[in-house]
């Protein structure tokens, strides 16, 4: 399950996906730059850069579903900061552009991630001079992502098997010691991998 | 309070990127020259801890439910620089992985939840720490500090939606001050419950960054960054005085942002007419308030939480 969620279609064969990791950075880039700098009430450049998306998301032969998915999913933040602008006059109109603008930015992206595989964006930060820690710091959380996901659900999965009793301090408190236990699992593992990595000659 | 893209004009979005960058490049320096390269994988694991802890769902009445931010417990975990690296690739996984929080506005959230946040977060921690020795002083400046990044992370996103002119100062800072004060007691009673469940089990993860001493430079230059987020994107705003932005945006010489500012015409406007002083101050005096009754609560809970950590904890021999 966890797989799916790092990348599953970043690995397909399409024009799209064997593009260089900058050329799509650069595009989706100036696809949001685009979207960004368009005036209130001019609609043309929004439509062109989503003709541009949907030209972009076909030729990539991933399930549009899939795709609107992963947009239905992450559009309720959108959604919720877009809320704050009714508050004001003129809301609605400001609420509608900057949803229409905010959902087409969240398309690009959501199509960028899905296409390029994040280690492709790794060599690119190595290659554009992103100090080395930082790279370093990012790779190592990208690699032990999905291992601490589902390290946290048998942990979860441990405490709900055990845990008959439902009050909401207990819920906190135990909760609190899964995810402290995650922690020290998590530091622990972060020593181990050290001295792989010193044995292995990093350094 | 992830800000999507299409919520920040390109104007904020360059203003917020070029503070990030100082500050995350400061932090990196800092971190490559007193973080043990032992510590360099605890690093990349933390930020995968605090991707995973935040999918862990704490109920909150209703059906609602919150998570982990994890500020200040990252901070008081690894010290502020290690810190503003860890929650900054935390942001960029987000963003690029995801596509959670957008990529222009990437400069503003790591401006946020990364560095006010953290930095914010460790230095009420220090000083409440300073002031109430003791084991339970030290989970009253945790939750009290962990509330504060929480409500002044949630003003400076405020305050760029305002310099956008997405969402105006006066829509925009009572809903997320008013909701972040909520959610910072959440936050607050986490990070306390978390940190409390750590030092149970493994007080050595926790005691060797006590004794750590925050250098002048990096006070220096943190704080600068912090008072220059506060200055630029809060104070203007915040300000009794009407034609502060203008003054600002004069001598800086971006004067069209006043045009990109009347997309939205405010009823802040009414306000400076009306009194300005009446209603500053009714804003600070409500701050003030919740200030304090959050500074109350993390005592309460500092009070409930070390008598069973003493009771549970016998003296672990030193691994």
């Amino acid at each position: 399950m966890r797989l799916e969620l790092l990348g599953r279609y970043s690995r397909l064969q399409s024009p799209v996906h064997r593009t260089k990791a900058s050329a799509k950075l650069l595009l989706a880039l100036a696809a949001v730059l685009a979207v960004v700098l368009t005036p209130v009430g001019s609609a043309w450049p929004l439509a062109a850069v989503a003709l541009v998306l949907l030209a972009a998301a076909a030729l990539s032969r991933i399930p549009p579903a899939q795709l609107g998915k992963r947009v239905l999913l992450l559009e309720p933040f959108a959604l919720g900061v877009a809320a704050l602008s009714v508050l004001q006059p003129h809301g609605a109109a400001v609420f509608l552009t900057v949803l229409a603008k905010s959902t087409l930015c969240l398309c690009a992206m959501v199509l960028f991630s899905a296409v390029t595989p994040f280690s492709d964006l790794l060599q690119l930060m190595r290659r554009a001079r992103v100090p080395a820690l930082m790279v370093t710091v990012l790779a190592l959380m990208y690699r032990y992502l999905s291992v601490l996901l589902d390290e946290a659900d048998r942990l979860k999965r441990a405490r709900a098997s055990r845990t008959f009793v439902r009050r909401r301090w207990l819920a906190w408190t135990s909760l609190a010691s899964v995810a402290a236990q995650l922690f020290v699992r998590s530091s622990e593992r972060g020593e181990r991998i050290y001295a792989a990595m010193r044995a292995r000659g990093w350094r | 309070m992830h800000i999507p893209d299409g919520f920040l004009d390109a104007r904020t979005a360059a203003a917020t990127a070029g503070l990030s960058l100082a500050g995350v490049g400061f932090a990196l320096r800092q971190a490559r020259r007193h973080v043990p390269p032992r510590n360099v994988p605890l690093m990349g694991l933390t930020a995968a801890f605090v991707f995973a802890a935040q999918m862990l769902n704490f109920p909150v009445a209703g059906g609602t439910s919150g998570h982990l931010m994890g500020a200040v417990l990252v901070g008081v975990l690894l010290g502020p620089s290690a810190a503003v690296v860890v929650l900054t690739s935390v942001l960029i996984v987000q963003c690029l992985l995801f596509a959670d929080g957008g990529v222009l506005a990437l400069g503003a959230n790591v401006l946020n939840m990364a560095l006010v946040a953290a930095l914010s977060g460790y230095a009420i921690h220090r000083a409440v720490r300073r002031l109430f020795p003791g084991e339970r002083g030290w989970f009253l400046a945790v939750a009290f500090a962990a509330w504060c990044s929480t409500v002044l992370a949630s003003i400076c996103c405020a305050g760029e939606l305002a310099w956008s002119g997405t969402v105006s100062w006066s829509a925009g800072f009572p809903a997320m001050a008013n909701v972040h004060m909520l959610i910072g007691l959440g936050e607050g009673l986490i990070t306390a419950l978390v940190l409390a469940a750590i030092r149970r089990t493994r007080p050595e993860l926790i005691d060797h960054n006590e004794s750590a001493r925050t250098g002048l430079g990096e006070v220096l230059v943190y704080g600068l960054v912090v008072a220059a987020v506060l200055a630029l994107f809060v104070a203007p705003f915040a300000s009794p005085w009407p034609d502060g932005l203008e003054k600002v945006a004069a001598a800086l010489g971006f004067g069209h942002q006043a045009a990109v500012r009347s997309l939205v015409p405010s009823p802040w406007a009414g306000y400076r007419l009306a009194g300005i002083g009446s209603a500053a101050a009714a804003t600070a005096l409500a701050g003030a308030i919740g200030t304090a009754v959050a500074f109350g609560l993390a005592f309460l809970l500092a009070r409930a939480i070390v008598p069973v950590a003493k009771s549970r904890k016998p003296p672990l021999p030193q691994a």
